[in-house]
């Protein structure tokens, strides 16, 4: 049986990484991913977690490492915010076209400049289309939860990608939370050893990596792009699973109150919890609010989006970006949102606001106002921006 | 060019390399230019290496030329990633399988480790991740093709470009005489790191270069060769005198051959007549022939003076 234990979060993912043993860790130190990262060196120092922990002089080398490592047919672990995935970008995209099952814990933080150590999402959405599995964690048990089901979603035959889980620096990595941690028998039972599809073995000898002239890249890009969009069944089943062994639902696309609502706002990661305070406060003057979280990044949830917010009582979206597209549509969540929903005959409005950028908090107020936006957009039928694309910024002082 | 003068040892060289082993894991059919130095250079490094091999290779001109979809010239394990991490990926390769083998995933034996990376994947943007491999003591051999500047993009400068030599980003113009920066020594970086084995080699000594790679692998831990690997294209040299200029490069001392096994130096190919001017190696190449006799007197000074460092590196460690 789980144990319902004070811990600090990122002490609970190390400890999902233990739980999946891990053969290699490869990671670099970055605040506010460091706590992760320590706990799994004392592990491998201690015995209690039979891995190579490598200690990379970057993040480019940690996930080189990781690519490397997986390809030889190890299960592998890392961790990395902000600036480090910055840097290994590069490698993040050879990890998915390798398709090399690496996981990765996300403590999401602002990108520089101005240099801060603080949450937002330009990490992650700077690496949207790297071809990772991508899911958001809201708070401190969904991200050793989802960490746990990474592993299956990422190593499953079917499936062969990496896996990114998102979690909000500091709100989420550096805080104790009452969080249930499974047995590990549970987990060896729930996560079997890793079974490498293809791996560098001098007995059958593979080539890796070789060169995609163009006779051959465009499909091998199809192929990548059929992958990880064959991947959601298999992301659903073990969400399936995963709500049968343990009684805990995970869905592509979550609500809150959001059966009967008008206005919804739709966002990701932590702030989920604290904008379902405002809709509560709402709701107490009669509101009809609710949210939408938008928890499975890549593969992009079409349908489910779909399901939850047309033809149903919704009128009105309020996306709430934690990062901005710079010159273009304010955020990159609110494109893909309208995006989706653009063929949709009953579709809702969507209007995009900017918040919580590099660790400034969202008050219950600045929720409350985000609503309000959504109320002028239904009103008016427009967007109450000057022009539909103004990047409209809330918490902003001017 | 002038007839070479062979010292006689030369000539057992060639006569015991019929002994190699018949076997080939870098195999027929690739696609590089005649001549390529690092290509001759790298059949033998994997006759060396054997059959036990897992190869990690830089973006560069054996990754381009020996693997465009769906061909392949490896017939050992293979993977390329990118351009500056390939000792990074050699390090995760090590890691897993002291790993798997610790917790009996896979069987215990001997895997060679082997990365191929060119001078510039080197000396330059892979320096950092060769560092990381080194100091955290990977059983890895890390091999460098050393063909003196990017052949693959078109034949630009890197830092191990030869001091005086026309590339298309340090090329020879009216008021330059080329590359003005003396060439990186990155054998000497790999060695700081006191790790187990250095060497430099010349696939124009191919027992030399053969027993090198062997010794990398016997010995427990990081190894670091650099290849001195003539690019007929690159230099405009002629392709049939490739494994004659590599001799030439040793002859003059511009590219001496020497190990450093665990601190203690020894160079494997010496003259004891004395080494021929630099000259002799310069003049038959485009990237040189603009040279003044003024900067080929200012190389000679340095060829003779790191020589004369080396023999005494050479004699202070192995007393």
């Amino acid at each position: 049986m789980a144990k319902r234990t004070g811990i600090e979060v990122s002490i609970a993912i190390a400890e999902a990484a233990r739980q999946a043993n891990v053969d290699v860790v490869s990671a670099y130190p970055i605040t506010p991913q460091t706590h992760i990262v320590e706990h799994l060196a004392q592990l491998v120092a201690d015995g209690d977690l039979d891995a190579e922990y490598i200690t990379v002089e970057s993040e480019h080398t940690a996930m080189s490492a990781c690519v490397g490592a997986s390809a030889a047919g190890a299960r592998v672990f890392t961790s990395t915010s902000s600036q480090g995935l910055a840097l290994m970008n590069e490698i993040v995209y050879l990890a998915s076209s390798l398709r090399t099952p690496v996981i990765m814990a996300l403590a999401n933080r602002a990108l520089s400049g101005p240099i801060s150590i603080w949450n937002d999402h330009s990490d992650v959405m700077n690496e949207r289309d790297t071809g990772w599995i991508c899911i958001f964690a809201n708070n401190g048990q969904e991200a050793y939860d989802l960490t746990l089901m990474a592993f299956r979603i990422g190593e499953d035959r079917r499936v062969m990608l990496p896996v990114m889980v998102n979690f909000d620096g500091f709100i989420l990595t550096h805080v104790i939370e009452p969080i249930h941690i499974f047995e590990d028998q549970e987990i060896a039972d729930f996560i079997p050893p890793y079974e490498p599809l293809c791996v560098l073995d001098t007995d059958n000898p593979i080539t890796v990596g070789p060169v995609g002239v163009p006779d051959v890249y465009t499909e091998a890009k199809k192929q990548q792009e059929m992958a990880i969009r064959e991947s959601r069944p298999v992301i659903e089943e073990v969400f399936e699973e995963f709500a049968r062994r343990y009684g805990r639902r995970y869905r592509p696309v979550e609500t809150y109150r959001a059966d009967d609502a008008e206005i919804v706002l739709l966002a990701q990661g932590s702030v989920i919890e604290a904008a379902e305070v405002a809709v509560d406060h709402l709701r107490d003057q009669g509101k009809k609010v609710g949210t939408v979280e938008l928890r499975l990044w890549r593969p992009f949830p079409f349908d489910d989006l779909r399901e939850v917010l047309c033809s149903t009582s919704i009128k009105q979206v309020v996306v709430l970006d934690r990062c901005i597209s710079f010159g273009g549509p304010p955020g990159p969540v609110l494109s893909e949102v309208r995006s989706a929903l653009y063929l949709e005959k009953d579709k809702p409005m969507v209007v995009g606001v900017v918040a919580g950028l590099g660790g400034r908090d969202i008050s219950l107020e600045e929720y409350v106002e985000m609503f309000e936006i959504g109320e002028e957009c239904l009103r008016t039928g427009k967007d109450p921006g000057e022009e539909p694309e103004l990047v409209k910024i809330v918490g902003l002082r001017e | 060019m002038s007839v070479v003068q062979r010292p006689k040892e030369a000539y057992l060289n060639v006569f015991a390399y019929r002994m190699a082993p018949k076997e080939e894991f870098f195999t027929r059919g690739h696609r590089a230019c005649q001549g390529c130095g690092p290509a001759l250079g790298l059949r033998h490094i994997m006759k060396a290496a054997g059959r036990d091999t897992i190869v990690v290779n830089a973006t560069g001109c054996m990754e381009i030329i020996s693997s465009p979809f769906p061909y392949t010239s490896w017939a050992v394990p293979w993977i390329h990633v990118a351009f500056e991490n390939a000792a990074a990926v050699a390090s995760g390769i090590d890691a897993a399988i002291k790993a798997l083998q610790r917790k009996g995933r896979i069987p215990k034996k001997k895997t060679n480790i082997l990365v191929i990376a060119g001078d510039g994947g080197t000396a330059d943007i892979g320096l950092q991740a060769l560092s990381g491999m080194l100091a955290r003591g990977h059983n890895v051999t890390y091999l460098c093709y050393d063909n003196e500047a990017y052949m693959n993009t078109g034949v630009q400068g890197s830092s191990a470009t030869p001091f005086g030599a026309s590339t298309t980003t340090t090329p020879a113009g009216r008021v330059s005489f080329g590359a003005g920066y003396w060439k990186k020594n990155v054998a000497a970086i790999a060695a700081a790191h006191d790790i187990p084995y250095v060497a430099t080699a010349c696939p124009s000594y191919p027992l030399d270069l053969i027993r090198k790679v062997r010794r990398s692998f016997e010995l427990e831990g990081p190894a670091y060769i650099h290849l001195f690997a003539v690019c007929p294209t690159g230099w405009g040299t002629p392709p049939e005198l490739t494994v004659r200029m590599g001799r030439l490069a040793v002859e003059t001392g511009i590219f001496p051959l020497y190990e450093v096994e665990n601190g203690r130096y020894k160079l494997t190919v010496d003259f004891p007549q004395g080494l021929r001017p630099v000259e002799d190696y310069l003049k038959n190449q485009r990237r040189f022939r603009h040279l003044t006799p003024e900067i080929i007197q200012q190389i000679q000074e340095r060829i003779t003076a790191e020589y004369e460092r080396l023999k005494m590196m050479e004699k202070v460690t192995q007393e």
